[in-house]
C-alpha cells in the first residue's frame, strides 16, 4: 500500500502544484480568446484523427506480430517501437526527410501532384501518428496474445474465411485492449509537441495545437502557460472519463467477467 | 559486505587516481599562471548563441592560466537569468538581450554597470540554391513562398514583428518557430524558402545556408551586455574573463562569428 501511495503522490503533487499556482480569475478569459478555441479544437481533432488512422494501420501490424509465425517478428516489433524511444523532434526531422519537399517521398508528391505536407494541418495528424500509433500497437498485441487463439482455429474450422473470423471472434475479444491502446494514443497524440512543432510548424489556426501553444505562452507568461495547461487538462480528463464510462458499461456486458 | 566490497575497491581506486592526477598538476605550475595569479574555478552564464565564441575564449584563458577551469552555462538568456535570481553561484553572465540582464541588475546582482559587447541583427537564411529567389524582406509577403519566421513570444520573433512594421510589410509565414535554432534548421533542411534569423546563426550554420543581408535589419539590434556578478566565488578570473571578451581579440573572435561590433 505505501509504495502505491508514494507513486499515487508522485504523479498526482505536480499536478496539484499547478492547480494551486494557477491564476484562476484568467481562466474565463483565456477560454473566450479566439486563439485558443482554435488551438484547442485542432488539438483534439487532430489526436482523433491520429488515433483512428492508428486503430485503421496498428490494429493489423499488432495482428501480425501476435499471430504470424514468420521470422522477422522481433525486428518488426523492434521497428515498430522506435517511435518510442526516438525523441520526438528528431522524429520531426525524419518526417522532412521522407514527407518533406525534399524528402523521399515528399519531393514526388510535389512535383506530381503539387501536394506539399508539412507545415499543414494534415502535418500535425501525420507527426502525431507517428509518436502515438506505437502505444496502440503494444496494446492490442499483448491483448491479442492474451486471447486464447483457438476460438480463431475453431472459427476457421466451422468454414469461416480469415476476414469473418478476425471480425466476428478476434475483434469482439480483443475490443477492450483496442480501447485501452486508443486511450493511450489519443492521450499521446495530444500531447505531442516535439514532432508537431518540428514538421508541422507552428501557425496559429493551422498547425499550432495546445501543447505548442503552452510552450510558447511559457516564454512570455508563465501563468498564462499554467492556464492553458489545465484547460487542456480538464478537457482531455473530460473526455476519458466519458468515454471510459461509456466503455465499461460494453465491456462489462462484452467480457462478461 | 559481499556487494560492498567491490565499490569499496573501486571508490578507493577512482580516489587514488584521482589523488595522483591533482599531485602531478600541482607539480606543474606554469610562472605565467602565478604571475597573473588566476586560479580556481571560473563559471560563466551566457546565451546560447555565445557558445562557440565564449568556449574558444575560455580555453584561451585556461591555455594561459593553467590553474583556472573555467566552466560555462549555455542556455536561454530568460533561463539563464532565472538560475541567476534564484542564487546559482556563478561569476559572469552574459546575456543575448538588455532584458535579461534587467531582470538581473533588478536584483542587484551585478557588481559595476554590464557593459554592452557585441550586437546581432537579424539577416534573412535561405537555402544554398535560394529555391524561391528571395532577393529582401519584401519577399516575406509573397502568399507562395514557404517562410518561417520566430514566434513573437521569443526574442527573435520580437525583432522580427519590429523589423516588419519598420519596413511597413505585412509578413506571410507558414509557420511561427519556437527558437530561432528550429527556424533555421528548417532552412537546413531545404524545406522552406527563406527564414529570418541572427547573422551569427546564419554564420554558425556553415556551407548548407546563404545569408542575405537586411538593411532594415537595424530596427531591431540586439545588444550583448556582459557583467561580473556581485556575490562572484572568483572575481579575479570575472574581471580577467570580461576583459578578454572587450579586448580585440574577443572583438575579432566575435566578428568571425557573425557578431558585429557594439555600435555606441
Amino acid at each position: 500500500m505505501i509504495p502505491a501511495a508514494l507513486g499515487v503522490a508522485f504523479l498526482v503533487l505536480p499536478l496539484v502544484g499547478l492547480v494551486i499556482r494557477a491564476p484562476w480569475s484568467a481562466i474565463g478569459p483565456a477560454l473566450a480568446e479566439p486563439e485558443i478555441g482554435q488551438a484547442l479544437r485542432l488539438s483534439l481533432v487532430s489526436a482523433t484523427l491520429a488515433t483512428l488512422v492508428s486503430i485503421v494501420l496498428g490494429v493489423p501490424i499488432a495482428w501480425v506480430l501476435a499471430r504470424s509465425q514468420a521470422r522477422g517478428r522481433s525486428l518488426l516489433r523492434a521497428l515498430v517501437t522506435v517511435p518510442l524511444v526516438l525523441p520526438p523532434v528528431v522524429g520531426g526531422v525524419a518526417l522532412f526527410l521522407v514527407l518533406g519537399r525534399q524528402g523521399i517521398v515528399g519531393s514526388w508528391l510535389d512535383e506530381a501532384f503539387g501536394i506539399t505536407i508539412p507545415f499543414t494541418s494534415t502535418a500535425v495528424v501525420i507527426a502525431e501518428t507517428f509518436v502515438a500509433m506505437p502505444f496502440l500497437v503494444i496494446s492490442v498485441e499483448g491483448a491479442l496474445r492474451a486471447a486464447d487463439a483457438r476460438f480463431e482455429d475453431v472459427a476457421a474450422t466451422l468454414g469461416a474465411d480469415r476476414w469473418t473470423t478476425f471480425r466476428r471472434v478476434t475483434l469482439p475479444m480483443v475490443a477492450p485492449g483496442i480501447a485501452a491502446g486508443a486511450v493511450l494514443c489519443w492521450a499521446r497524440a495530444l500531447g505531442e509537441f516535439g514532432a508537431t512543432i518540428t514538421f508541422a510548424g507552428n501557425f496559429p489556426g493551422t498547425t499550432q495545437t495546445m501543447p505548442l501553444a503552452v510552450y510558447l505562452a511559457l516564454q512570455r507568461d508563465p501563468e498564462a502557460a499554467i492556464v492553458l495547461s489545465l484547460v487542456l487538462l480538464a478537457v482531455s480528463l473530460a473526455t476519458l472519463l466519458l468515454l471510459r464510462d461509456r466503455w465499461l458499461g460494453r465491456a462489462g456486458v462484452g467480457v462478461g467477467s | 559486505m559481499r556487494i560492498l566490497r567491490p565499490l569499496v575497491g573501486a571508490v578507493l581506486a577512482v580516489g587514488l587516481v584521482a589523488g595522483c592526477g591533482g599531485s602531478s598538476d600541482e607539480a606543474e605550475v606554469d610562472p605565467s599562471a602565478s604571475a597573473r595569479g588566476l586560479s580556481g574555478t571560473l563559471t560563466v552564464f551566457a546565451a546560447a548563441s555565445l557558445t562557440d565564441v565564449f568556449t574558444g575564449l575560455g580555453n584561451q584563458l585556461m591555455a594561459d592560466n593553467p590553474d583556472l577551469d573555467v566552466r560555462f552555462n549555455f542556455a536561454g538568456s530568460s533561463a539563464l537569468a532565472t538560475q541567476l535570481t534564484q542564487g546559482a553561484p556563478v561569476d559572469v553572465f552574459a546575456s543575448a538581450n538588455q532584458a535579461q540582464m534587467t531582470v538581473v541588475t533588478d536584483a542587484g546582482l551585478e557588481d559595476g554597470d554590464p557593459t554592452v559587447f557585441t550586437e546581432n541583427v537579424l539577416e534573412i537564411a535561405v537555402p544554398a540554391d535560394n529555391p524561391g529567389d528571395v532577393t529582401g524582406l519584401a519577399d516575406f509577403a509573397d502568399p507562395d513562398l514557404t517562410l518561417a519566421i520566430c514566434a513573437a513570444a521569443v526574442p527573435c520573433g520580437a525583432a522580427a514583428v519590429q523589423v516588419f512594421e519598420a519596413a511597413g510589410i505585412t509578413a506571410a509565414p507558414d509557420t511561427e518557430e519556437e527558437d530561432v535554432r528550429a527556424a533555421l534548421t528548417k532552412v537546413q533542411l531545404g524545406e522552406v524558402d527563406a527564414a529570418l534569423v541572427y547573422a551569427s546563426d546564419v554564420q554558425s550554420a556553415g556551407s548548407g545556408v546563404m545569408g542575405i543581408d537586411l538593411p532594415e535589419a537595424d530596427a531591431a539590434v540586439n545588444e550583448y551586455p556582459v557583467c561580473v556578478l556581485a556575490d562572484a566565488p572568483n572575481p579575479a578570473a570575472a574581471r580577467a574573463f570580461v576583459d578578454l571578451v572587450l579586448s580585440d581579440a574577443g572583438r575579432e573572435a566575435l566578428a568571425a562569428a557573425g557578431f558585429r561590433a557594439p555600435s555606441s
